[in-house]
């Protein structure tokens, strides 16, 4: 795995660069399992239970692959107040095995919510019509 | 043929803007994409020669084109009652300019505040600020000069300026609005900040989850990087943690650690990144700096607002709300106001049922209790908080129960794990909350045992769980170490004093 050597080195003139390098790692890879964080370990001089317990902190970070697509649905207060609560398990159904559904909280859209992110890309104002058909084009 | 004039922001994005703007540049129109006015119910909104036409359906843009499709016609933007009513000083440029010209921002007053600061000496401009009332306007409401003071003031080999661009509170997006529709503001207030306190390194520290701000930030930064120079700023991104937003465990995250919280003192203005002394401001706060700066604004700054509450504050009004979108106004406005005369009630018609100011950490407000007026100390004085001045609505249909269920899973879930009240005491609420709901609990086996002579052996009724979730909620208060888990009794405790029937056996949905 040269490309993480690379991915390493592109950061190492910045101060605290441990979260950036994980950042690209994922967004190479899709995911950062143990023999990855060894390797940053082992290039950034910290000890391998550092790197993990940064890795396992931060909840954007996966371990394992899982190169599903992902559809984030927000389910903090305010998507709650515009009935957020009714699509969760639409999109579960809709997902089924083949995309992974993720619960987040806010993703600034409050005042057109419900929302939902896939990639780059923003939804609002949801029902369970369109958002059952994102996740299926997913 | 007039130029059509179509937000690019997120939110307007997520309502179709991208398609409407392509509808109208096939049809041969200039399209300008600018900046959003921030009334969020009429995105897509589309903008000819001054007048609105919103929220338009992709279907209908060439209805638009021609100056027909009346029925969505909100005649002049600047004269619509959301905007008139307003008084924009951080966001003067929200709808007017384009997010990344450099010529909008200098022809509409930018960087006139960043030469004017280098005109004077670092500790005037300090003084300008303290003079001006600033608070913060991340949450804690600290006085921005004074903490610039100690900055400016403490002795270290580096000094940092961090922009807390978090923004993690359930329905807030004006650090997002900002960091979208004006980046080179918030630029210019980190470099007048770098400048006061001698610091030459900037960081913005933005959520993952907002793409957009991230990109425009860093090629706003690369674009104006001979302007701020010796000052540099660097976007770092965040991970999805919402404990980040505190200070100290954001300081952590930006040097590559979990994002644990630290124990104050050391101050982070004494002992902040690295061990150096650092400012760390939120972006609205950072983002009325060069209007403070500019000449005569500290003290016209300071002649708006009531009492300590000094100045504007971008309101959000978000949830169940028909007109929802960013309203900044003087401080001393009441929650009646906003509610109602600008937000127009609830989006669903329903009657309002509560509203939660100030994010997941903040108090659930009645309404008989909506006179009470935007300002720090009001608020404090009601149990509440102002926050980072999000207005979220509920209407009949909510649930409190189930939302003060929700508080303590939020905060058992974005917990940092340092202290027991908060990482112990959040998963205990779920559970007290959950047998509050379905009317106590029986007695258990080991409480049944003749060895355990002190349990009642008859289980705990509802008032007892009530009494237990009093005395976390006391715990929790006074014994976390910051206020994710200090203040998650807020939402709690009010969602219980003033919805008692929504914690009903049966209730439960
Ligand atoms: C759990 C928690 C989350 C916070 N989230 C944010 C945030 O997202 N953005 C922010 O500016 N401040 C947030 N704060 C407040 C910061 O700790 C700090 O007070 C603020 O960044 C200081 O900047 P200011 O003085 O300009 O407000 C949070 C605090 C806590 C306890
Ligand atoms: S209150 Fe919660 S988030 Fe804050 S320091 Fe304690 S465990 Fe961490
Ligand atoms: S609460 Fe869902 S986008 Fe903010």
């Amino acid at each position: 795995m040269a490309d993480l050597d690379q991915i390493i080195s592109r950061h190492s003139d910045k101060k605290g660069q441990l979260l950036p390098i994980l950042h690209d790692i994922q967004a190479e890879f899709g995911f950062i399992d143990n023999a990855m964080q060894g390797q940053v370990a082992q290039v950034l001089n910290l000890s391998r239970a550092e790197v993990h317990g940064v890795v396992s902190f931060y909840h954007d970070f996966r371990t394992s692959a899982d190169l599903r697509p992902e559809v984030q649905v927000c389910g903090a207060e305010a998507c709650q107040a515009r009935g957020a609560g009714a699509l969760m398990g639409v999109a579960q159904d809709a997902a089924g095995e083949r995309v992974r559904i993720r619960t987040v909280y806010c993703l600034g859209l409050c005042s057109v919510g419900p929302a939902a992110r896939i990639g780059d890309r923003l939804h609002a104002r949801l029902d369970k019509a369109i958002l059952a058909r994102l996740v299926e084009d997913a | 043929m007039s130029a059509v004039r179509i937000s690019d922001d997120a939110l307007a994005r997520a309502c179709g803007a991208d398609e409407l703007a392509d509808a109208a540049a096939r049809s041969g129109h200039e399209v300008i994409r600018t900046s959003s006015w921030g009334m969020h119910w009429l995105e897509p909104l589309v903008e000819i020669d001054g007048v609105g036409w919103g929220p338009v359906p992709v279907h209908r843009i060439a209805d638009v084109l021609s100056g027909e499709a009346e029925d969505i016609c909100i005649g002049e933007i600047r004269e619509h009652p959301f905007i008139a009513r307003q008084q924009r000083l951080s966001f003067a440029r929200a709808g007017r300019t384009r997010a990344l010209s450099m010529d909008d921002y200098r022809n509409s007053g930018g960087w006139a505040g960043l030469e004017r600061a280098r005109s004077l000496a670092p500790g005037t401009v300090v003084d300008e600020v303290i003079a001006s009332g600033l608070r913060g306007r991340g949450g804690a409401g600290f006085p921005t000069g004074i903490k610039w003071r100690t900055v400016s003031e403490a002795r270290g080999d580096d000094k940092f300026i961090v922009c807390n661009a978090d923004e993690g509170d359930s329905g807030t997006f004006a650090d997002r609005m900002l960091m979208e529709g004006d980046p080179y503001a918030l630029i210019e207030g980190m470099a007048i900040a770098g400048y006061a306190v001698g610091a030459q390194q900037g960081y913005i520290y933005v959520r993952s989850e907002y793409p957009d701000a991230i990109r425009k930030l860093n090629t706003a930064i690369e674009n104006c990087a001979e302007i701020i120079t010796p000052f540099v700023v660097e976007v770092r991104v965040g991970a999805g943690a919402y404990v980040c937003g505190e200070e100290t465990s954001l300081l952590n995250s930006l040097e590559g650690k979990r994002g644990e919280v630290r124990a104050k003192p050391p101050l982070p203005a004494l002992e902040g990144l690295f061990g150096c002394p650092t400012v760390v401001n939120n972006v609205l706060s950072l983002a009325a700096i060069p209007h403070i700066l500019s000449e005569g604004g500290a003290a016209s700054y300071a002649a708006v607002g009531i009492d300590r509450s000094r100045g504007t504050m971008p309101i959000q009004l978000g949830g169940n709300i028909r007109h929802g979108g960013l309203f900044e106004t003087a401080f001393g406005i009441t929650l009646r106001e906003l509610v109602y005369d600008i937000g127009g009630g609830t989006a669903s018609g329903r009657p309002v049922k509560a509203v939660q100011v100030g994010g997941p950490l903040g108090a659930y407000i009645p309404p008989d209790q909506f006179d009470l007026v935007f300002d720090y100390e009001a608020y404090a004085g009601a149990d509440a908080l102002i926050g980072h001045g999000g207005v979220v609505v509920f209407d009949d249909t909510a649930d409190m129960g189930a939302l003060a269920r929700f508080a303590f899973e939020f905060c058992a879930a974005e917990s940092c794990g340092k202290c027991t009240p908060c990482r112990i005491g959040a998963v205990r609420g779920v559970e007290l909350v959950d047998r509050i709901r379905s009317g106590g609990r029986a007695a258990d086996r080991v409480e049944r045992t003749p060895q355990m002579q002190n349990a009642s052996g008859n289980g705990r009724t509802r008032e007892e769980e009530l009494g237990l979730l009093d005395d976390l909620c006391e715990t929790m208060t006074y014994g976390s170490l910051c206020a994710l888990g200090g203040f998650t009794p807020y939402p709690v405790r009010s969602a219980i004093r003033h919805w008692p029937d929504d914690f009903l056996p049966g209730e439960t949905t």
